[in-house]
C-alpha cells in the first residue's frame, strides 16, 4: 500500500509541474481566446536564457532571474505587437495556427542562444526523498517535488488574488468576457493583452525553471508542454483551478497507469495515457471539470 | 481577355456540374498532367525526380488529405503523420502476410485501414470541437506511433522497429527506377487529386462544407451529424494512409514509426496553412512550398556565406531556418489568410480583365 501512495504522491506532484505550465495556456486562453500553441516554446525558451546567463555568462541568480523575466516580457509585448495586433478579428483556428508559427520562431531563437545540448540546471532544491517522512511512514516524497508544489501553490493564490482584486485584473476579466464591451468601457486592450503575455511569460520562467532543474534545460521541454494540454482538457480551458486540479489527475493517472497498466501492454504508457484519458472524459463532459458550458449541442 | 468564360454555354446539367466548367481550366489542368507525364520524364534528372518531385507529390496528397478535413469539414486535425504511419505499416504487413498481394490493392486496403482509424479517433469529434478536438487527436498521433513501436507484429519484429518496403511490382513490371516510381506516384495523385476535386463539388463534399461553415444549421437542414463528420474523418484519413503508403514504398524506402511523429504533422498543417485552407489546388502550392523552401535557403545560404567571407555553423543554419520558417507562417497568416491558392485566384480575376483595367 505505501508503494501506492508512493506512486500516487510523486504523480500528483509532478502533476503540480503540468498545472504550471497549463496555467499559461488558460492566462492567454482567458484574456484574448488565443489558444496559445507557443506556450511550451516559451518555457524552453525561458529555461534556456536564465541557463544562458546564470552559466555563460555568470551573472547572479537573482539578476538572471530578472533578465530572463524581463526577456519574456519583452517576447509577450512583441508577440502581442507582431503577431496579434495585425491578425486581431481572425478566426481563432488563424490566431491558433499563428501560435504555431511562433512555436517554431521561439524554439529556433532558442537553441540559436544556448545550442541544442543539454545543459544541467541546478536551483538549489535537491531531488531526494525527504528522510523524515520516509522513516515516519515508509513513503519517499521528493524534496524538490514538494518546493515544485509550493511554488505553484504561491503563483496560483497570487494569480488568483491578481485577477479577482486589483484593477488590471478586473480589467483582465472583462477584456475576457467580451472584448467589444471592453473597449467600450475605455479599457486599453492592446495593454491588457501586453500584460497577459508577460504574465503568461512569468509563468513560463518558473515552469521552466523547475522542468530545466528536474529534466535539464533541453529540447525536450516542448514536449512537457504538449502534456499540459490533456490537463487543459480535464480542467477547462478558462479555468485556473480547472488547471490544478486537471493537472493533478493527469499527473496522477499517468503515474498510476504505467505502473499499474504499464507492464501488461509493454511499457512506455506514459507518453499517450493522458491524452487517452483526456479524449474519454471529453466523450462524457466536453467542457471540461470547470469550462465555461457552451450550449451547442449538435 | 485570356481568361473569359463568355460563349461558353452549358446546354445540360451535366456540363455545368462538371470538374471543371470553364473550358480554360481544362486546358490547364491537361497542359499540366501532359507536362508532368511527358515532359517532366524526359527532361528531370535522378535528383529532382527522386528528392523533390516524389516527395512533393506525396506530400501533396497527404495535404490534399488534410485539406478535406480540417478546410473542408472544419475539423482540425493534428493526427495527419499517424494516419500516413497506419498507411504504411498497413500496406507493408498486406504485402509481407498476403501471399500474391497486388502492390495497388494493398494501397488501397492501406488506405482503407487508415480510414478505420480515422473514424475511430474521429468519434469525439461528435462531441467536441475546435481545439478540444484538435487536441483529442493529438492522443491519436501518440497512441498510434507509440503503439507501432510497441508491438513488434506491426514492423515483423525487425529490432528497431524499421520496416523495408518491399519492392514494387505491378502486372510483371518492376518500379525501382526514380523514373518509374515518379510516374507510379504520379498517377495514383493524380486520380486521388480528381477524385477529391470530385467529391467537393457533390453532395458529400457539400455536406462538409455545410458543417463547416455552421454546425447547427447543417443539422436543421438535414445532414445527418454522425455521417458527416465520420465520413470527412475516414476520406482524409484515407488519403493521409496512401500517401504514408507511398512515402514508405516510392520515396524512402525504409521507415520507423518515429519517422512520423507531431513535427510531419504540423508540416503537412503548415503546407495547407500556407496553400489555402478549404482547396485543393492550395494543397499542391503549400506542398511545393514547403519542399522547396529548405532548399532555396541552403541554395541561398551558400553564396551568402561566400560573400561575406564567413562560414556560418551548420547549428545556426537550421536553427535560423526554422526562425525564418516560423516568421513566414506568421507573416503569411497575415497578409494573405486564404494562402497561395488565394493568389491564384486574383490573378485570375486579372486575367478576366486584361488587358483592360476595369
Amino acid at each position: 500500500m505505501a508503494f501506492f501512495f508512493e506512486v500516487l504522491i510523486g504523480g500528483l506532484l509532478s502533476g503540480v509541474m503540468y498545472s504550471l505550465v497549463a496555467l499559461g495556456f488558460v492566462l492567454i486562453y482567458k484574456a484574448s481566446g488565443v489558444f496559445n500553441f507557443a506556450q511550451g516554446a516559451m518555457v524552453f525558451f525561458a529555461a534556456m536564457a536564465f541557463v544562458v546567463l546564470l552559466q555563460d555568462h555568470g551573472v547572479n541568480f537573482w539578476i538572471a532571474f530578472a533578465l530572463a523575466l524581463g526577456m519574456m516580457i519583452l517576447l509577450g509585448l512583441a508577440t502581442e505587437k507582431f503577431v496579434l495586433r495585425p491578425l486581431v478579428n481572425q478566426p481563432q483556428i488563424t490566431l491558433f495556427m499563428a501560435t504555431i508559427g511562433l512555436t517554431f520562431f521561439i524554439e529556433g531563437l532558442a537553441q540559436l542562444l544556448g545550442g541544442a545540448n543539454v545543459r544541467g540546471l541546478d536551483i538549489g532544491i535537491q531531488d531526494e526523498p525527504i528522510a523524515a517522512i520516509a522513516n515516519a511512514t515508509g513513503i519517499n516524497v521528493s524534496r524538490f517535488d514538494l518546493a515544485a508544489a509550493g511554488v505553484a501553490a504561491v503563483l496560483v493564490t497570487s494569480l488568483a488574488l491578481f485577477f479577482s482584486r486589483t484593477r488590471i485584473g478586473r480589467a483582465l476579466r472583462a477584456v475576457a468576457d467580451d472584448h467589444q464591451a471592453a473597449l467600450a468601457v475605455g479599457i486599453p486592450l492592446h495593454q491588457i493583452w501586453g500584460i497577459v503575455w508577460a504574465v503568461a511569460g512569468f509563468v513560463a520562467l518558473v515552469a521552466g525553471m523547475l522542468w530545466g532543474a528536474r529534466n535539464g534545460v533541453q529540447f525536450a521541454l516542448t514536449f512537457v508542454a504538449l502534456k499540459a494540454l490533456p490537463v487543459l482538457i480535464l480542467g477547462g480551458f478558462e479555468s485556473i483551478p480547472g488547471a490544478i486540479l486537471g493537472g493533478l489527475i493527469i499527473g496522477a493517472a499517468e503515474k498510476l497507469a504505467e505502473v499499474y497498466l504499464g507492464p501488461f501492454v509493454g511499457g512506455g504508457i506514459e507518453g499517450w495515457f493522458p491524452y487517452v484519458l483526456a479524449l474519454l472524459f471529453l466523450l462524457v463532459r466536453p467542457e471540461g471539470l470547470f469550462g465555461e458550458k457552451h450550449i451547442d449541442r449538435v | 481577355m485570356l481568361y473569359r468564360e463568355a460563349g461558353q454555354f452549358k446546354s445540360s446539367y451535366a456540363a455545368d456540374q462538371q470538374i471543371f466548367p470553364i473550358r480554360q481550366d481544362r486546358i490547364a489542368v491537361g497542359a499540366v498532367l501532359v507536362f508532368a507525364f511527358i515532359v517532366v520524364p524526359l527532361t528531370a534528372d535522378q535528383y529532382w525526380l527522386s528528392a523533390i518531385l516524389v516527395p512533393f507529390l506525396i506530400f501533396s496528397l497527404a495535404a490534399i488529405g488534410l485539406n478535406l478535413l480540417t478546410g473542408y469539414a472544419g475539423q482540425l486535425s493534428l493526427g495527419t503523420a499517424a494516419f500516413m504511419a497506419v498507411g504504411a505499416f498497413a500496406a507493408y504487413n498486406f504485402l509481407l502476410r498476403v501471399p500474391g498481394m497486388p502492390v495497388l490493392v494493398a494501397f488501397v486496403l492501406a488506405g482503407a485501414c487508415a480510414a478505420l482509424v480515422g473514424i475511430l479517433f474521429g468519434l469525439p469529434s461528435l462531441r467536441i470541437k475546435g481545439f478540444y478536438l484538435a487536441v483529442a487527436t493529438l492522443a491519436a498521433q501518440f497512441f498510434i506511433v507509440w503503439a507501432l513501436t510497441k508491438f513488434g507484429w506491426f514492423s515483423n519484429y525487425s529490432s528497431s522497429g524499421v520496416i523495408n518496403a518491399q519492392k514494387i511490382e505491378i502486372l510483371g513490371y518492376r518500379f525501382d527506377s526514380p523514373l518509374s516510381k515518379y510516374l507510379l506516384t504520379l498517377s495514383i495523385v493524380a486520380v486521388l487529386a480528381l477524385a477529391a476535386k470530385n467529391m467537393v463539388r457533390g453532395t458529400v463534399g457539400r455536406s462538409w462544407m455545410a458543417v463547416r461553415d455552421m454546425d447547427v444549421a447543417a443539422e436543421v437542414i438535414g445532414f445527418p451529424m454522425l455521417r458527416t463528420k465520420l465520413s470527412a474523418f475516414a476520406v482524409s484519413s484515407f488519403y493521409c494512409g496512401v500517401a504514408g503508403a507511398l512515402y514508405a514504398f516510392c520515396y524512402l524506402g525504409t521507415v520507423e514509426p518515429e519517422g512520423f511523429n507531431l513535427d510531419l504533422s504540423f508540416r503537412i498543417l503548415f503546407m495547407i496553412i500556407l496553400g489555402g485552407v478549404g482547396s485543393i489546388l492550395g494543397s499542391f502550392l503549400g506542398a511545393a512550398f514547403i519542399v522547396l523552401f529548405p532548399i532555396f535557403l541552403n541554395s541561398v545560404a551558400g553564396p551568402l556565406e561566400h560573400a561575406i567571407g564567413v562560414k556560418l555553423p551548420a547549428g545556426l543554419m537550421s536553427n535560423l531556418e526554422l526562425m525564418i520558417f516560423g516568421a513566414l507562417i506568421i507573416l503569411f497568416l497575415i497578409v494573405e489568410p486564404h494562402g497561395l491558392a488565394r493568389l491564384w485566384q486574383i490573378g485570375k480575376e486579372k486575367l478576366r480583365l486584361w488587358p483592360f483595367p476595369h
